[in-house]
């Protein structure tokens, strides 16, 4: 059981905190040969198979010598490379594609108007918005505070516990990034302290929660 | 335990249909735009859990919960999403979700070859069977919570 990451977002859904805890390596290392066995296309900038086995993933490195986005490491570009069979037999890499800062500033705003609009269409009156959202491989749980930043944590299914750590998270924030001089509101946070005791207290609730019960 | 609302929408985007029982407050918008803002909403989260998964993803969205109350979202490859609102004591309902597919969805929308597919379903028989399989789920009634 894990945590997998942390985000706090402002009220204007902006991005202020983004920690990652634990990202699972599932990479996976194959040789091919001439012609290839599964379709691959450019997908925002990087190489992703679009069919065949699992879609997705993105190519990590060539031969072993990892990738610079579409290109090689020589600059070719790898649709190109792959294209002709003098360069085989390949050795190529796959992983899931890792998230750049942008990214994860545009998902943080994303999950602010979705949390929105969870609340709009709500069936019952004075609902509240997205608090927790399920997948087979992993939930979110959100904690807005009454001043309207949302603190986010991505976890294992089955980790227990979370609503208690996300409390730590705000008591956290309220201590160490609240009370320190240099931190301006709404602003990101680089607060050392805010850093060692959000880890800490992380540590302590992978622990505690283990073997919560699965639901 | 209550069961709020229920919408099908096709892979399209466009709503099949809805329907609902307990349901105490409205959106505020005509019910056009709430299955805009619906099926947007849904659309979004399948691209925004796709990107923040640090795994592979076999089923994908489940469910997400308010304070108030509780979505449960199924999809078939074919791209016919399902989705129910009920309270927060429901457990996981995606076996309800692909009954109501496959009993009902496939029975009487698929098989009726009036029934234009990827337009709203007019079928009252349908409608009939979806409203009492509804009511005889072991959530659906207020008393039993």
């Amino acid at each position: 059981m894990a945590i997998f990451s942390v985000y706090v977002v402002n009220k204007a859904g902006g991005l202020i905190y983004q920690y990652d805890n634990y990202v699972p390596r599932a990479e996976v290392e194959k040789t091919f040969s001439f012609p290839l066995d599964l379709v691959l296309k450019i997908y925002d900038e990087k190489l992703v198979v679009s069919f065949g086995q699992r879609d997705g993933i993105r190519v990590l490195s060539i031969n072993g010598v990892d990738v610079n986005g579409k290109y090689t490491a020589e600059g070719k570009e790898i649709l190109e490379y792959l294209k002709d069979p003098a360069n085989y037999p390949v050795s190529i890499r796959f992983g899931r594609p890792r998230l750049t800062s942008n990214e994860k500033l545009m998902l943080a705003s994303m999950f602010h108007s979705l949390f929105a609009i969870g609340s709009q269409l709500s069936p019952e009156v004075g609902s509240s918005g997205i608090e927790m959202l399920e997948t087979d491989v992993f939930k979110l749980h959100c904690f807005q505070t009454l001043t309207g930043i949302k603190f986010i944590v991505l976890a294992d299914p089955r980790q227990s516990g979370i609503d208690a750590l996300l409390r730590k998270i705000y008591e956290i924030y309220s201590d160490f990034a609240l009370k320190n001089p240099f931190y301006s509101l709404e602003m990101p946070i680089r607060c050392e302290l805010f850093d060692q005791n959000l880890k800490s207290a992380l540590e302590i609730a992978e622990k505690a929660g283990a073997f919560g019960p699965g639901s | 335990m209550t069961v709020h609302n229920f919408y099908i929408f096709d892979r399209n985007g466009s709503c099949l249909h809805y329907s609902e029982w307990n349901r105490k407050k409205q959106a505020g918008i005509s019910k056009e735009e709430e299955f805009k803002l619906m099926y947007g909403m849904l659309f979004s989260i399948r691209s925004f859990i796709s990107k923040m998964s640090p795994l592979d993803m076999k089923d994908g969205f489940l469910a997400f919960q308010t304070s108030r109350y509780k979505l449960h979202y199924y999809e078939t490859p074919t791209g016919i999403k399902l989705v129910m609102n009920t309270d927060l004591g429901v457990p996981n309902c995606r076996d309800t979700l692909q009954q109501i597919y496959s009993t009902l969805y496939v029975e009487y929308i698929v098989r009726n070859p009036l029934c234009v597919l990827g337009e709203s379903l007019q079928s009252d028989l349908f409608n009939s069977k979806l409203d009492s399989f509804i009511r005889a789920l072991p959530f659906f009634s207020v008393r039993a919570a």
